[in-house]
């Protein structure tokens, strides 16, 4: 294939742009790759238990339509349902071809690739390397796309971070602008089609299990050019996290995969050793409640109910903790099948976890929303892409444990060709473009000068702090109106008060102070599009959970958020869910899938509380909460449908060969 | 939800840490030592004194200062790129521990890469040396072919070992000889090592040991093993240098067989 001097930019080095940039190189064409840090540095290295893919090595009749209707289910029927069932069609290959890039994947006596179970499913499903499957996956896609920047198809910007989109009168993307964060020099980038792979937003939440450049702020940014962002207000908070002062580590949910069992003393006041309480005095509240799945429930059941058990005082000493316990099994299986992880645990406790139960606690983990994009990846401004933890597409209300790998390969799989065949029809710049180029790097330009020089007594680093806790007190686990309202408030004042921030750092060179007060701006945006579409959504469902409304609402609330920037706010409005290939039945993890169908069709409790504190419901304030409130009464009235939307990319300049 | 565990039991905690740490303003300014004191807390890490200093940047002294920048990512030491000499050893600073380190705790930048200011240095040499050896596979194509080549899963932990290197440069900077990038270095080495033992990778072996061999090849290794002992994910380095070594001899030897 001829190149014909096309361009096409991907944001972030992770596994969505990765395997992105080396479907692009591969097919002939020019990419340009930034990332604010060495994309063998990014955050899929952070993933530990593995990749989901349907092989059915374990004659348990596993096929991929059942992985499909486990995401789905899992996902609480939020998730449009043909690319998810793309996603599971295309898993087996997407860990073959790991396979044979030679990712050290765990072997059977055979020398097959072993698969072992993860939540929400019955079936061993999940190809692993060691525990640190995501760093493995990760390097095997560094390795190729250095193979493609030797021989000049891919260039790299690493330390470089995109700030703004550059849009032309028509709207449609013909590039960015990205920020040296050594020199902070800023430069225009002209790209025929830009693909944003740049992971979730933990850091709104202050600690989580994030890196600490899992920001959202190139997300923000686009959010705030025009792009929409959907399904916001689905944060996952993962069950098993190891809280510090800097972080929540990851506890993976490999660990209840291969048997990790959760647990606290039946006496909450029982302050013996955990090895001396017998079996008979200890409350495995998970397997006890959902006898089916045991401690492989879904991650937000599982993460509600060691937060309920907290909250009402039988943690581990009072405290907020739970065990989880992996004393049962062999150290030596413990080392082979989950090394990586609990190395971490003992480096970072100085608890060995083969003897000693380790004591986690929830933690914010991964956004199942993220920027509105069609099944091509495509988001709503032409020329724009969207793959990984950053788009909204697969995981609904909801994602199952080794899934997110698989989505991030599937979404950069998918946005290459469909970026390649944009930039092949769209209509270049003219000579007399660069105007647009000039533009918006003054704009980005004078908001860097303008942050330099303002002073006033304002502490970027406080505010972020005070934004974090606000979100996880009240925006995470448990969320209630009136809560969610004033941490509205709340994110209106920090953005007051960051008007008076003063950059504390006079020497400019690599500084770290102002990426994090452009940082930190996007961010409040974004938290407040979480937020938000928090409190608009009157139902429960998957990872949204709200004791005023504790059943799932398919008549009024089966239907994505759509959030889009006013110029002040977010604008809320809705869009149908497509459920054309699986009928939304009720979840329930206390029974197999087949019990579980049988039962009436109806929404479900999603979480039974035993006696805490319950708050009257806060109905007094409109429907939906937002900025202009004569659109977004009215949910459906922007109620385009999938092929418009495509369209819309079409008339802009771009043609599709339909 | 901040429930912070407290295992380490020892003497009487001290009140303060106390943090010395070698700052550079840029690449053509002079190093200098600045003290800071930031108050204790229990499961305190480097990380999380360096924020607490950024937040607040003044010295021991009481004078403002700007705030010692450095890099972190992931604080799971899986990423590497936090790697900093702290009480003279290089090492990860999300995993180094206030209260497993003595006191006043000392951060220099690697002193091996090119310094750009304070912490943070410029390891994209080690980088180089990945393109050089041809660490990866090379595929007919990323379209579906089905699984890779069969293999035993004592072949697989092998590789698994050589495949957690995440280019800290733990053992450059530990390394005797490695000085102004004159050596391709264990990490590299460790990499045709990963290779040249699959399957499919043994096919193109011949590049990656030409990666290796000549001016600032293999050959410069001293044999001092300090690699291996620095090295934070203990990968097997001076396995990787004996077994690459064996190999380029070999390949060097059927080489001048075959003219």
């Amino acid at each position: 294939m001829v190149s014909n001097g096309m361009k096409i930019a991907i944001v972030g080095g992770g596994l969505a742009g990765l395997a992105a940039a080396m479907k692009i190189a591969e097919g002939g064409h020019a990419v340009d790759l930034f990332s604010v840090v060495p994309v063998k540095r990014s955050h899929s290295v952070c993933a530990q238990g593995g990749i989901n893919g349907a092989v059915n090595t374990k004659g348990e009749g596993d096929s991929t339509w059942e992985h499909f209707d486990d995401t789905v289910y899992g996902g609480d029927f939020l998730a449009n349902q043909p690319p998810a069932k793309l996603m599971c069609e295309m898993a087996p290959s997407i860990i073959y071809l790991f396979d044979r890039m030679g990712v050290p994947f765990s072997r059977t006596s055979e020398g097959l690739l072993d698969f072992r179970r993860f939540g929400g499913t019955k079936h061993h499903r999940t190809a692993f390397a060691g525990a640190s499957t995501g760093q493995q996956l990760l390097y095997a896609l560094d390795e190729q796309v250095r193979r493609y920047e030797v021989t000049g198809k891919i260039r790299k910007f690493e330390h470089w971070e995109m700030l703004s989109l550059v849009l032309d009168d028509a709207q449609v993307c013909r590039g960015l602008i990205a920020m040296d964060l050594q020199t902070l020099e800023l430069k225009a980038f002209p790209a025929d089609a830009v693909i944003i792979a740049t992971g979730g937003p933990g850091l709104i939440f202050g600690k989580s299990t994030n890196s600490m450049v899992c920001t959202g702020s190139a997300v923000s940014a686009c959010y705030q050019q025009g792009a929409k962002y959907a399904n916001g207000e689905f944060i996952q908070v993962h069950p098993t996290s190891i809280p510090g002062e800097d972080k929540l580590r990851l506890m993976s949910e490999s660990a209840r995969g291969e048997g990790g069992r959760v647990w606290v003393p039946r006496n909450p006041k029982d302050t013996r050793s955990p090895s001396q309480i017998p079996e008979s005095e200890r409350y495995y509240f998970l397997e006890e409640k959902y006898p089916a799945y045991g401690n492989l429930v879904p991650r937000d059941i599982a993460t509600r109910e060691i937060f309920q058990i907290c909250i009402e005082g039988r943690g581990v000493n009072a405290e907020n903790q739970v065990y989880l316990d992996l004393t049962q099994i062999p150290a030596e299986t413990l080392d082979r099948k989950l090394g990586a992880i609990l190395e971490i645990y003992e480096m970072f406790v100085g608890d060995d976890p083969r003897h000693v139960p380790m004591r986690i606690f929830p933690g914010v983990h991964y956004s199942m929303g993220g920027l509105w994009v069609d099944y091509n990846q495509r988001t709503n401004i032409p020329g724009l892409l969207a793959a990984g933890e950053c788009d909204y597409s697969i995981h609904g209300a909801n994602r199952l444990g080794a899934n997110s790998l698989v989505s991030c390969v599937y979404g950069g799989f998918i946005a290459a060709p469909a970026a390649i065949e944009y930039a092949n029809n769209i209509e270049r710049n003219g000579a007399d473009s660069s105007k647009i180029y000039d533009q918006e790097l003054k704009l980005q330009q004078e908001i860097n000068e303008g942050l330099i020089k303002q002073s006033g007594n304002e502490n970027q680093y406080v505010l972020h702090q005070e934004m974090g806790k606000w979100m996880t007190d009240n925006v995470t686990v448990v969320r209630y109106n009136d809560k969610l309202k004033e941490t509205d408030d709340k994110l209106l004042e920090l953005m007051d008060r960051y008007k008076r921030i003063s950059i504390n750092d006079s020497n400019l060179w690599a500084t770290m102070a102002l990426p994090h007060a452009r940082h930190l701006a996007n961010m409040l945006e974004l938290a407040r599009v979480i937020t938000l579409g928090a409190l608009n959504r009157n139902e429960s469902r998957g990872a949204h959970y709200k004791p005023e409304f504790p059943n799932r609402d398919d008549e009024n609330f089966l239907k994505t958020t759509i959030a889009e920037y006013s110029g002040e706010g977010p604008v809320f409005s809705y869009e149908p869910v497509d459920i054309s290939l699986l009928k939304p039945r009720k979840r329930d993890y206390s029974k197999g899938k087949q019990a579980a169908a049988a039962a009436p069709k109806q929404g479900a409790p999603q979480f039974v509380s035993s006696g805490a504190e319950q708050k009257p419901a806060n109905l007094s304030g409109p429907i939906v909460w937002g900025q202009d409130k004569e659109k977004v009464n009215n949910p459906l009235a922007s109620d385009a449908t999938r092929q418009e939307q495509g369209k819309s990319i079409d008339e802009a300049g771009g043609k599709t060969n339909n | 939800m901040s429930a912070t565990h407290s295992t380490r039991s020892s003497k009487t905690p001290p009140k303060t840490v106390e943090i010395h740490i070698r700052r550079r303003a840029n690449p053509d300014s002079p190093q200098y030592w600045e003290q800071f004191e930031i108050p204790y807390r229990p499961n305190l890490n480097i990380i999380s004194c360096l924020m607490e200093i950024q937040k607040n940047p003044v010295n021991k002294s009481g004078d403002k200062t700007t705030p010692p920048v450095w890099h972190m990512n992931c604080l799971e030491q899986v990423c590497g790129i936090c790697t900093m000499v702290i009480n003279g050893r290089a090492r990860q600073s999300c995993s180094a521990l206030v209260d497993n380190l003595e006191q006043p705790i000392k951060l220099e930048p690697m002193s091996k890469f090119p310094n750009i200011r304070d912490l943070i240095v410029d390891r994209s040499p080690m980088f180089d040396h990945l393109r050089k050896v041809h660490a990866w596979i090379e595929l007919d194509g990323t379209y579906d072919l089905g699984p890779g080549p069969r293999m035993s899963q004592e072949e697989v932990q092998e590789r698994y070992a050589y495949s957690r290197c995440m280019t800290c440069g733990c053992c450059l900077e530990a390394c005797p000889q490695y000085e102004g990038d004159n050596y391709i270095g264990p990490q590299a080495i460790a990499q045709v090592r990963l290779f040249n033992m699959h399957p499919t990778g043994k096919e193109t072996r011949d590049e990656r040991l030409a990666g290796i061999m000549g001016e600032n090849g293999i050959t410069n290794c001293g044999n001092a093993q300090n690699c291996v002992k620095a090295c934070p994910m203990g990968i097997p380095l001076t396995k990787a240098i004996y077994e690459e070594n064996r190999e380029t001899v070999l390949h060097g030897l059927l080489g001048w067989l075959k003219h």
